[in-house]
């Protein structure tokens, strides 16, 4: 009994110091001492890796979550007659949800357990502690770069997946269902706002952005260095952040939307 | 050279998130730059102004001709007020113009239709318009039609 209680207080413990290590991480890789100018050339190289490269994923499934999403919502709506709210339905789930939650879930997937199995085995291989030795920080070296450009790439890759999803949804209601085109542009115009919608989905990947390059960078840099660690290590990643997301939207859906 | 076509694929990639924003923006939130500085403000009061909200558009023979401002209260009066901005290049809405709360098909959002009328003199900036008529409210409606059905 004491025994169990002692190890349910030793895990608590252990999870509050990941915490403060991961706070630690944020704070010494991006604010002190930033350094520009070395940097920039290393972020280039780290926002083609996370965010061109997640290009063609974030494009293909955009395309296609917007064409179901039209194709759902005539079978729906036309009951009621009104299938050329097709286009306000499909705009605003795309720009107020859907784009920025597949696309962190998709970007945890495709470029967050990438980040944590590169760190962790350039951890594993003592590349991080040789960077130390011959003075360099491995944490604004390594670290500070993918940040950021986990940072700036999720709001770029949302904006790309709302925009493609509308397209698509247009394409299958407009071309294949014979929706007005005229109505189903000026219903999503009249419906979407741009500071209420659009911005704050972006606001929301932001938010996102910054939370799953977090555990992905944190999961990398405290894993243990084996080859069954860095397994591990890469899985929490994906579902850690999967969960934050999640979890997130919801906190943020009921403070921009919910008149909390 | 790697470099290079590497810098180059970034640059594009940003370009790109920064046309999506603009195609946003543009197509799908409507946004219109052009004519939000040039509005002048009309109130109008109302008995009652249904599910009229703000960013509600005014029309005058269907054409949009600006968009609700603000509700409130009127306190004094104890109706409803409406603030409307008024497009700056709509200055022909004579002072004696009505304004009524509409509905855009049986289950539409409701607007608020202009009809002019036949006085020279135009609103300016800040006028009333005094010729109101409130929304259709359903049940109302369907109370009047209840109350002569039982009187009958």
């Amino acid at each position: 009994m004491i025994n169990q209680l002692a190890r349910l207080g030793h895990k608590g413990l252990s999870k509050l110091a990941a915490f403060g290590r991961a706070g630690m991480i944020l704070f010494q890789s991006l604010v002190a001492a930033p350094q520009p100018l070395i940097m920039f050339p290393l972020l280039v190289k780290q926002i083609y890796f996370v965010g061109v490269l997640s290009l063609i994923i974030i494009v293909v499934s955009g395309l296609f979550i917007g064409m179901v999403l039209g194709l759902q919502g005539y079978t729906i709506l036309v009951d009621y007659g009104s299938e050329q709210a097709v286009g306000q339905m499909v705009a605003l789930s795309l720009v107020r949800e859907l784009a920025p939650v597949v696309t962190a879930l998709l970007f945890a997937g495709r470029a967050g357990s990438a980040l944590t199995a590169e760190i962790g085995l350039m951890k594993a291989t003592e590349q991080l502690s040789s960077l130390e030795m011959i003075g360099v920080d491995p944490l604004r070296r390594i670290i500070a770069p993918r940040f950021w450009a986990g940072f700036i790439c999720l709001p770029i890759l949302a904006a790309i997946f709302a925009l493609v999803g509308i397209y698509g949804g247009a394409l299958v209601s407009i071309d294949w269902l014979g929706i007005y085109e005229g109505s189903f542009w000026a219903n999503m115009q009249n419906s979407v706002d741009f500071y209420d919608d659009v911005v704050n989905g972006l606001i929301k990947a932001v938010a996102f952005g910054f939370v799953v390059t977090w555990i992905a960078v944190f999961q990398g840099y405290d894993c243990i260095p084996t080859s069954e660690g860095i397994s591990q290590a890469t899985t929490k990643t994906v579902v850690y952040s999967s969960l934050a997301v999640l979890g997130l939207d919801f906190i943020l859906t009921a403070v921009m939307f919910g008149e909390l | 050279m790697r470099m290079r076509i590497l810098e180059i694929s970034v640059g594009a990639f940003i370009v790109a998130g920064a046309l999506a924003l603009v195609g946003l923006a543009l197509n799908v939130s409507g946004l219109n730059v052009s004519n939000s500085d040039q509005t002048y403000t009309v109130y109008a009061r109302f008995e009652n102004i249904g599910g009229l909200t703000p960013r509600a558009k005014v029309t005058m023979s269907g054409v949009a001709i600006g968009e609700v401002n603000e509700i409130i209260l009127d306190k004094d009066e104890l109706m409803a007020r409406v603030e409307m901005n008024i497009y700056g290049d709509v200055d022909f809405l004579s002072i004696d113009s009505s304004a009524s709360i509409l509905t855009a098909g049986l289950l539409g959002e409701q607007y608020i239709g202009i009809s002019v009328g036949a006085e020279d003199d135009s609103l300016k900036d800040g006028d009333y318009i005094e010729d109101t008529q409130s929304a259709l409210v359903l049940e109302e409606l369907i109370g009047k039609f209840l109350f002569n059905e039982v009187s009958e």
